[in-house]
């Protein structure tokens, strides 16, 4: 019993182990001490979905960044963790990120939840946080003191749904279902969609505000209430599969006569995949990648959309690149462009001093919100990104203006325009 | 009833009778390794997974046609099922149950790991059997898939009455779930009708999975919800008697789905799991003190 009780202990200590050891990045062969960038993405969890092609993004970037020289010649080391979709681990790998690795800056987390615990964290440790989650919440409405190392690079949650409500405005709809995930992502789509379509704000009526669980497989009883309730256009936000499920059951029940709206959470190839016919005639709000063969030859985003996606496809397969791997390119491409404009000292001082560490950290930050806008950028009227156009300024950490937000639909199979 | 229609109600039943068919299957596999074992086992809901995710693999990569490829998931699954039991249970076969149970639960996330490793995050859906065009019967619309969902279970059932009652492997099974040191003295080798019991529930927990993944996208983590929700079905079938937990699994689907279709106030789609649960603590309550009466009359 004994010995038999020790191996199986063994075993577990060595399971345990395998995912730790998986994590980080390799060390790379160039000269000098790299540069130490710290992210947290959810690879595991219920924001696996958005975490995993923000992973992918930055193992992606590191590779290349190193390949062509690293930055001011010294390599760039990334160091990510899984957070498991877990506000605890997250905080928990952020302060090891933060006192163990010592990195400059932290890219993520994937998610809101995740976001909103590290904040304190953050902010005491004096270290900046580029968060790759869209919770309205993380910057707006200011960032004041208690946010002030904290930015955010997606559109907002606020953004998207304003956007998806200015187009319902040009289609004359004023009665809208709701069919909404009970996780993270849907929750905080429907906060924010009964917030906006209050009379003093968009006025639209819900007739119905129905939810699932993301795993759930039969929606046509939710379906059913729906139709009932005689509303205009169905709203559905959440990630796969579960629109997926509800573009399929809307057309077994005959429901397609009805517009059916979803948020930028289905936004992936494997919605299409998995939705085939059903995915035709949905509708939603996104950043510009989706269609970047659809902008003007003059738009600032066509070329960088272009070449984001080229390499991701390159490495991960076609038609994979999403707006969510994007999210983490345009943090990262923040924190070098900080580091090759504005940090001087090496990381071979930062190492030896921590207040060199720590004065490292400030100009990262001071470098964000002060040059990632018009003033640092003043050729493409700010710092051009997958997500949109960036300026950053004090109050707004986030610098994403509506326009940035295009309507999508998916017509044979494929996305396109949708005005 | 202003606020639910007939057609919803017959919707709610018909979806409702679906699911719980699946909910069925996963509670028969936790019931037989139950009675033969003693063992409450927590990767049942990772061979329905497997199910799923092995049809999808077979019929969409390897292209096999729909039977075959049925019959090689659960193949293949009943020798994982086998497996799971020699390498963990057997080898820790003179542990406490309760460490046996905690054993299980490490193996379901050891597969479920796997499975993410192998075939990605992305939900992913086999073909169904006989096409998607949707039936119309009385209001409902029913897919040919959960016709299928429903005969199959039927069908299990039988098969699974006729194995118990019929045949020595059966009988020796139920030899073995009522007293172990019994069976054994009388021939019956408890770690044979352990193995089988195992690869039995395996088989019988894949079938849900390759049957309902056409209809509902299997991805590596559906184990985890299916399994808890089959074990809510075996719970009501008190872990014994095969038609309880088939009921109990019919009950459960049906009462969830009709409390989305109900809708009013504590009845909502939010709630539909936490309403199926205190009906299962009320039919666990009730059983209880009909069970402690007749041990007072006697």
């Amino acid at each position: 019993m004994r010995k038999w009780s020790c191996l199986l202990l063994a075993m577990l200590i060595l399971a345990a182990a395998i995912p730790l050891a998986g994590c980080g990045s390799e060390s790379k062969t160039t000269s000098g001490e790299p540069y130490k960038i710290g992210a947290l993405f959810s690879n595991t969890g219920f924001n696996a979905p958005l975490g995993q092609p923000e992973v992918q993004t930055v193992e992606m970037m590191e590779e290349r960044i190193n390949k062509d020289g690293g930055i001011n010649g010294h390599p760039v080391d990334i160091i990510w963790y899984d957070t498991g979709s877990d506000p605890a681990v997250c905080y928990d790998m952020a302060q090891k990120l933060i006192t163990e690795d010592k990195v400059v800056a932290i890219i993520g987390p994937t998610g809101s939840g995740d976001t909103f615990k590290i904040f304190d964290l953050v902010k005491n440790s004096g270290i900046p946080l580029i968060s790759c989650a869209a919770g309205t919440a993380i910057t707006i409405p200011t960032a004041t003191d208690d946010k002030r190392w904290v930015f955010q690079s997606p559109q907002t949650t606020l953004m998207i749904v304003d956007r998806l409500f200015e187009y319902l405005k040009t289609q004359n709809i004023t009665s809208i279902a709701l069919i909404t995930d009970t996780a993270g992502f849907g929750a905080d789509g429907l906060k924010t969609i009964k917030a906006e379509a209050a009379p003093d704000k968009y006025n639209l009526t819900i007739t119905s505000a129905q939810t699932y669980d993301t795993d759930d497989s039969d929606m046509k009883t939710q379906l059913g209430k729906i139709r009932d309730s005689n509303p205009q256009a169905v709203i559905c936000w959440g990630t796969n599969p579960g629109p997926a499920v509800i573009a399929t059951n809307m057309s077994d029940l005959e429901m397609r006569n009805i517009p059916l709206f979803c948020s930028h959470g289905i936004a992936f190839k494997a919605f299409i995949d998995l939705a085939k016919e059903d995915a035709n005639g949905v509708i939603f709000p996104c950043g510009k990648l989706p269609i970047v063969d659809y902008l003007p030859k003059k738009s600032d985003q066509r070329e960088l959309l272009l070449e984001y996606r080229k390499n991701f496809e390159a490495k991960y397969g076609k038609g994979e690149a999403n707006t969510f791997g994007g999210h983490a390119y345009d943090a990262l491409t923040m924190v070098t462009a900080a580091l090759e404009n504005a940090v001087t000292e090496t990381p071979e001082e930062m190492a030896s001093s921590n207040d060199t560490l720590q004065a490292v950290r400030a100009k990262i930050r001071d470098y964000v919100e002060q040059k990632i806008n018009s003033t640092g950028y003043p050729k493409t009227d700010g710092f051009v990104g997958t997500a949109g156009i960036f300026n950053m300024s004090a109050t707004n950490h986030n610098g994403l203006a509506n326009d940035c937000i295009v309507m999508i639909k998916i017509a044979d199979q494929k996305w396109t325009p949708a005005e | 009833m202003r606020w639910m229609t007939t057609d919803l109600f017959v919707q709610s039943l018909t979806s409702g009778l679906t699911q719980g068919c699946i909910y069925a299957l996963i509670g028969l596999g936790f019931t037989i390794i139950f009675n033969v074992t003693g063992i409450i086992n927590f990767a049942q809901g990772e061979f329905v997974m497997l199910g799923g995710m092995l049809s999808y693999f077979l019929t969409r990569s390897a292209g096999l046609p729909v039977v075959p490829a049925l019959l090689l998931s659960v193949l293949v699954a009943a020798l994982v099922g086998a497996a799971l039991y020699l390498l963990t249970i057997r080898t820790a076969r003179r542990a406490s149950v309760v460490s046996l149970i905690i054993i299980t639960i490490g193996a379901a996330i050891f597969i479920r790991g796997i499975a993410g490793e192998i075939w990605g995050i992305n939900p992913v859906s086999p073909p169904p059997f006989t096409g998607k065009h949707p039936l119309h019967v009385l209001g409902a619309t029913i897919l040919p898939q959960a016709l299928w969902i429903i005969g199959i279970t039927l069908a299990a059932a039988v098969v699974l009455h006729l194995l118990f009652s019929h045949t020595i492997i059966g009988k020796a099974l139920r030899a073995c779930s009522m007293n172990r040191s019994a069976a054994s003295l009388v021939g019956i080798d408890p770690k044979t009708m352990a193995l089988i019991a195992f690869a039995l529930a395996a088989a019988l927990g894949a079938l849900g999975g390759a049957v309902v993944a056409p209809l509902s996208f299997m991805s590596y983590g559906a184990g985890v919800g299916l399994g808890l929700k089959g074990f809510v079905a075996a719970s009501m079938g008190g872990f014994r008697s095969q038609t309880a937990v088939i009921v109990g699994g019919i009950v459960l689907g049906v009462v969830e789905q009709v409390t989305i279709a109900i809708g009013w106030g504590p009845f909502k789609s939010d709630y539909k799991e936490a309403i199926a649960l205190v009906l299962l603590l009320l039919i666990l309550l009730v059983r209880s003190r009909k069970l402690s009466e007749e041990e007072r009359v006697s």
